[in-house]
């Protein structure tokens, strides 16, 4: 099977999905002849023309709202935000509009709309780049939240988003653009969404993550495995609704659970899930669920944002802690 | 307005004009040679009848409010010869994307009353238009949001080379929006088949347009967008049902998107929970009384013969009827299930909701 990055599976389910369905159209800033400022959409222009991969004007808000038009009027609009920090003006169409649509005509009117955006911290990129805000995202009822951890997820969790009757937002961990590497066969298949990938089996401790924190925390797992910890690792992949059941489930075999993410703490979306295991499975628990994110602080600039992501290390002592509870 | 710092010795590199559209005056009398779909007495007669019907609507709404059987209203009162206007200028197929003000362009263009109705009651059944186009847009309420999606309509309008339009309306106030600007330039630069229309009637609650903007005229705000803007006067509706057709057959041409102002006067308050005896006097109020659009069209049809005190009886009746009977159907339509609250989420509700619609339906789970 080839080998691809994230950018290039990206790539590859976006062709594909305009190869299969005249009705997928491509906007956002620089998405055209520049292949966009990752060059995640490169050559799609050439291939598609100007008018199915558009270069918008400098707008976020418009490049949203622009997508629950088209996608009322039957296009599968897939709008891209250069990076998450530049997400917010978008709120207002995603938690006013693109979410509700549906609803509010009671299914006369529908918005199958994909708004994709870099995701995290961790390429030394400028202010506002470096964004993790996803739980606010997660919080707007009717709205789909996924982000891949592997260019093979990545390809079919697009894929299968772009072809979804609802809302996606899809986050892409931007430190894993190029840095995860894997093999992507582009055969048009696409992913369960909804769904969460156990990545690894074990059963002292289960380690759930998502995005580009899957990479430390199935570091993690290696380094407990020498301690001779088995760890379950977790790829949430879609949080929003999450795969509840599966993560249940491996906490009723493993009875601890650490979860990791790189947004800041409180309100992050691991208190999410650490209230839902409070109320379904204390039964199962042996030792307080614990959670390892980023700081209740702004995302440091470039030359502290290494101190603010959870570590390997801060990981691994986290998960030796609450097994060594009970 | 030109400052006196301006450097007269520089060139002038761009000239720009707004145009003001009107024919019949206040009291009904012609001010500039009338436009020729008004040789057609059905077309004129129909408008009006609309008019009335959309003016006694909106009073029966507001009777409906204050007796405690409706929400939050927003009445259209003074306004009727816009909403009128434009509806009446566009083709079933072209996307109208309302205003929440915009009752008269909905009733128009078939939406069922007592479904407008059920929507101020609070029910999202309302916006289903079961008897209007199916492709309009509900009613917006975030001020100005809808432009955006007015320009992507558009956009996919065009993709397709569908000879339809977008046709979006707003009010003044939605005029300070990002939104609107976004939207326009959008659809300048792709010279969109799309029509946006302020309805400025003065007042954004309780502010005042000069404290919108200190621009002359609302329509100049489309130059900046690259494409013309007419103000028009929104009382007359001959100007603004001309207006907007102009600007819809251009649209529909490939000659790009077109920007009308409509001046008019919100004669009512801005909602059913709004005051307006707050913030301006009564005596404003009653000036504009003298341009509103229901008499003046009626001081035309009267004065060529075309209506009748006799014809005017027979129309309130009519009106009467139809009102009463619409909102005894609002009246008896059976309320929602709570767990259909659920229903329309998603296209599939996700296994991770469905045990709170189980749990609201009263089921529990094993």
């Amino acid at each position: 099977m080839p080998e691809a990055t994230l950018v290039e599976a990206i790539n590859l389910a976006l062709g594909r999905a305009m190869e299969e369905d005249p009705d997928v159209v491509v906007l956002g800033e620089d998405v055209g002849i520049n292949g966009g400022v990752f060059r995640v959409t490169a050559g799609l222009q050439k291939r598609f023309g100007a008018e199915r991969v558009l270069d918008t004007p400098l707008a976020e808000l418009l490049i949203s709202g622009l997508c629950v038009g088209m996608a009322a009027q039957g296009l599968k609009p897939v709008g891209e935000i250069q990076f998450m920090g530049f997400i917010y003006p978008c709120l207002d169409q995603l938690v006013n509009h693109a979410s509700r649509l549906r609803n509010r005509t009671q299914g006369r009117l529908t918005c199958p709309m994909v708004l994709r955006t870099p995701h995290g911290a961790g390429i030394r990129a400028p202010e506002h780049h470096s964004e993790s805000t996803e739980a606010m995202l997660a919080h707007i009822p009717g709205l789909r939240v996924v982000i891949p951890s592997s260019p093979a997820r990545a390809y079919g969790l697009l894929l299968a988003a772009i072809r979804d009757p609802d809302p996606v937002v899809f986050l892409e961990p931007t430190r894993l653009y190029r840095a995860a590497k894997g093999e992507v066969e582009d055969n048009g298949e696409s992913m369960p969404l909804d769904r969460a990938f156990v990545m690894r089996a074990g059963r002292d401790i289960t380690l759930v993550s998502w995005g580009a924190m899957l990479k430390e925390t199935t570091a993690a797992a290696d380094t407990l495995a020498s301690d001779g910890i088995a760890a379950e690792v977790i790829d949430l992949a879609t949080l929003k609704p999450y795969d509840e059941s599966t993560l249940l489930g491996s906490i009723a075999k493993t009875g601890r659970c650490v979860i990791v993410h790189e947004a800041a703490r409180t309100s992050g979306f691991g208190a999410e899930i650490a209230a839902d295991i409070a109320e379904r499975s204390l039964p199962s628990l042996l030792a307080p669920v614990t959670r390892v994110t980023g700081y209740d602080t702004v995302i440091p600039m470039a030359r502290l944002e290494q101190y603010y992501m959870p570590s390997v290390e801060r990981i691994a002592t986290a998960a030796r802690k609450v097994c060594q509870f009970s | 307005m030109a400052s006196r710092r301006v450097n007269q010795d520089l060139p002038v590199i761009a000239r720009f004009e707004v145009r003001h559209r009107n024919y019949l005056a206040p009291d009904g009398s012609i001010a500039r040679p009338l436009p020729a779909f008004t040789s057609d007495a059905k077309l004129l007669i129909a408008l009006y009848r609309s008019m009335v019907f959309v003016r006694l609507f909106d009073r029966k709404a507001v009777a409906l409010q204050r007796t405690g059987r409706l929400g939050t209203y927003a009445v259209s009162l003074g306004q009727e010869a816009v909403s009128v206007g434009i509806a009446s200028a566009m083709r079933e197929e072209d996307v109208l994307l309302p205003s929440y003000r915009d009752n008269g362009a909905l009733l128009w263009r078939g939406v069922k009353p007592e479904e407008i109705l059920l929507f101020w009651s609070g029910d999202e059944r309302g916006n289903r238009f079961s008897s209007g186009p199916a492709h309009d847009f509900p009613f917006c309420v975030p001020v100005g949001s809808q432009a955006p999606h007015a320009a992507g309509v558009a956009y996919a309008l065009k993709l397709r080379k569908e000879p339809r339009v977008a046709v979006c309306l707003f009010g003044d106030g939605a005029t300070s929006k990002g939104d609107v600007y976004e939207a326009m330039n959008f659809a300048g630069v792709h010279k969109l088949p799309a029509v946006f229309i302020a309805t400025n009637n003065q007042w954004a609650i309780s502010v005042p347009l000069r404290l919108q903007t200190a621009c002359e005229t609302l329509a100049q705000k489309a130059i900046a967008a690259g494409f013309a803007g007419e103000q028009v006067d929104g009382s007359d509706v001959v100007a603004m049902h001309a207006a907007t057709e102009e600007a819809i057959a251009a649209a529909r041409d490939g000659e790009g998107p077109r920007f009308i102002e409509a001046v008019t006067y919100r004669l009512g308050d801005h909602t059913t929970s709004d005051d307006a005896s707050r913030y301006r006097s009564v005596d404003e109020v009653q000036a504009h009384w003298k341009e509103e659009p229901i008499a003046r069209l009626r001081a035309y049809l009267v004065s060529r013969k075309m209506w009748s005190k006799a014809d005017e009886e027979q129309l309130a009746a009519e009106c009467h009827e139809r009102v009463e009977q619409a909102a005894e159907r609002y009246l008896a339509t059976a309320p929602r299930r709570p767990e259909t609250m659920f229903d329309h989420l998603y296209a599939e509700l996700p296994e991770a909701y469905a045990s709170q619609r189980r749990e609201l339906a009263g089921e529990h789970d094993a």
